[in-house]
């Protein structure tokens, strides 16, 4: 069995060093402004973090990659190069994107920089992902998390590159990269602005009863009553009321996030290469326990012990967990 | 594990601090809250810098289980922390309420922001994107701010602080 990498979440420096110290063999972050799918209010490296963060990791054996992983909109590709320019210049490790103009540009203009397909790629099936490989010399693609075990065993047997696999952390239903429900209600795009609903479209009222209300732009997306565990404020994990239906429902997803700990072994063995865990968005409390948790859980697996972890349910989405598609689940 | 310590903290005991300090005159606790804003604001100056344009918002921190609340201005160059009685109105753009613990391990970075508010340990209403920024400001300054706080009043307050971890580290093997 190859020893995976384990590719942990970095939203701030202090997160950065809190994944290397807990174990992580790479971490991901991005810049503050829209080249990155996490471009959330005070989140984040300025350059001279960036470069600090990169120092901090090389000196204990971890790699930096750098996530420049949004769709530049017309006419404001001189960004999307910058934060390229800068990153390589900083001597990150490897730089992940989705758009094809953005590889082309790393292609051409960096060729030893090393490269990775992001999940917003939305890259699932072995054509395209050898096209991206061919055209680009992508060396990873971090797969959608829409695919099985099995599936992603057949996608390996048959691509040239590495496969990166979600294996903690927020999940959502829609086809990565593709998602507009936040451009819809707010006007922000996800996939071009980074931001998944933007926190100042986002408004929480609770009223004297503890029931709390979830609001995106103009729309209610939830409403939790007193006690009930409260997700993110994602139009695509809002209670709606429908014609037909008696009581607010899922109309899309639940509140809920991905742990696959039980799959390790098998993700492994199906020739994964790296183990990445979601959250850029959380915080060092956050990075330095699933980071730690799953260090330990990857080692055990590498010497033939059953992985175990202990309970990360207190900072899930919900307080509940999926295996997601990897366990056989499909989608609505 | 990360949970919030005093989940199952006996009520009467979590909320005893509501009445015991509810005879405090707020005026003998103005002077040493400015204090120790502006203590923090010169040893912590990076907590500025994720705030790009909510440097003049005013945040209400309110702990729940205090008869007080707080009043929070991060502007680098004239930061503000008030105290309050919580029946007086007063203008914010954002609230955050919680208990007194959560906000003490928050800001030892010892909890997740998130899954406090996922708990529902954590009351966030107004101006989200302020709160996000806060909450990524804080969690980005290494060490204890609650240690410096402490610091600030030497022996006393690191002798209080170490009583306050007791009672948080008690409450989570009542567990």
């Amino acid at each position: 069995m190859v020893r995976p990498e384990l590719v942990c979440p970095a939203g701030t420096p202090a997160a950065l060093r809190a994944a290397v110290d807990a174990g992580a063999d790479a971490v991901y972050c991005g810049f503050q402004n829209a080249t990155n799918a996490r471009n959330f209010a005070g989140l984040n490296f300025t350059l001279r973090e960036m470069q600090e963060g990169v120092t901090y990791a090389h000196e204990r054996g971890a790699r930096v990659l750098l996530a420049v992983n949004t769709f530049p909109p017309a006419g404001q590709t001189p960004a999307w190069k910058q934060a390229i320019e800068d990153g390589v210049r900083l001597g990150v490790d490897a730089i992940i994107v989705a758009d094809i103009g953005v590889a082309r540009h790393v292609a051409c203009a960096y060729p030893q920089q090393r490269l990775h397909l992001s999940v917003q790629a939305g890259a699932s099936s072995p054509e395209a992902i050898r096209y991206y490989c061919r055209e680009f010399g992508v060396k990873r693609v971090v797969l959608p998390r829409i695919l099985t075990v099995p599936e992603i065993k057949a996608i390996h047997d048959e691509i040239p590159c590495e496969i990166e696999a979600f294996i903690f952390g927020n999940i959502g239903m829609m086809a990565e990269g593709r998602c507009s429900l936040t451009n819809y209600a707010t006007g922000v795009s996800t996939n071009m602005d980074g931001v998944c609903s933007p926190a100042h479209a986002v408004r929480y009222e609770e009223d004297t009863r503890r029931n709390l209300t979830a609001r995106l732009g103009v729309f209610t997306i939830d409403r939790f009553s007193c006690g009930e565990q409260a997700g993110y404020p994602t139009i695509c994990k809002g209670r709606y009321c429908a014609a037909g239906r008696k009581s607010p429902y899922y109309a899309f997803e639940e509140p809920v996030s991905l742990n696959l700990s039980s799959l390790l072994p098998d993700l492994m063995r199906a020739g994964v290469s790296a183990l990445k865990i979601e959250g850029r968005q959380r915080s060092r409390a956050y990075v330095h326990a699933v980071v730690s948790a799953y260090r330990k859980a990857v080692d055990d697996c590498l010497a033939g012990r059953p992985p175990l972890l202990p309970d990360l349910l207190a900072l899930t989405e919900g307080h509940r967990e999926t295996r997601g598609a990897f366990g056989g689940r499909r989608w609505r | 594990m990360m949970n919030s310590a005093e989940n199952n903290f006996p009520a009467r005991l979590q909320y005893l601090p509501l009445s015991l300090l509810a005879p405090l005159p707020l005026f003998t606790l103005q002077p040493l809250l400015q204090r120790v804003i502006t203590h923090l604001s010169r040893r912590r100056p990076e907590l500025f810098a994720r705030f790009g344009a909510h440097t003049r918002k005013t945040f209400l921190i309110d702990p729940l289980n205090l008869p007080f609340v707080f009043l929070l201005r991060l502007d680098p160059r004239r930061p503000q922390l008030l105290a309050r009685r919580r029946e007086h109105p007063m203008a914010h753009d954002a609230r955050i309420a919680g208990t007194f613990l959560t906000f003490l391990d928050m800001v030892d970075g010892r909890l997740d922001g998130d899954a406090l508010f996922f708990n529902r340990d954590l009351v966030i209403e107004g101006d989200t994107e302020a709160v996000v920024c806060l909450r990524n400001a804080i969690d980005d300054m290494e060490g204890s701010v609650a240690d410096d706080v402490a610091d600030f009043f030497g022996l006393p307050g690191r002798a209080a602080l170490f009583v306050l971890r007791r009672i948080k580290r008690n409450s989570g093997e009542l567990r």
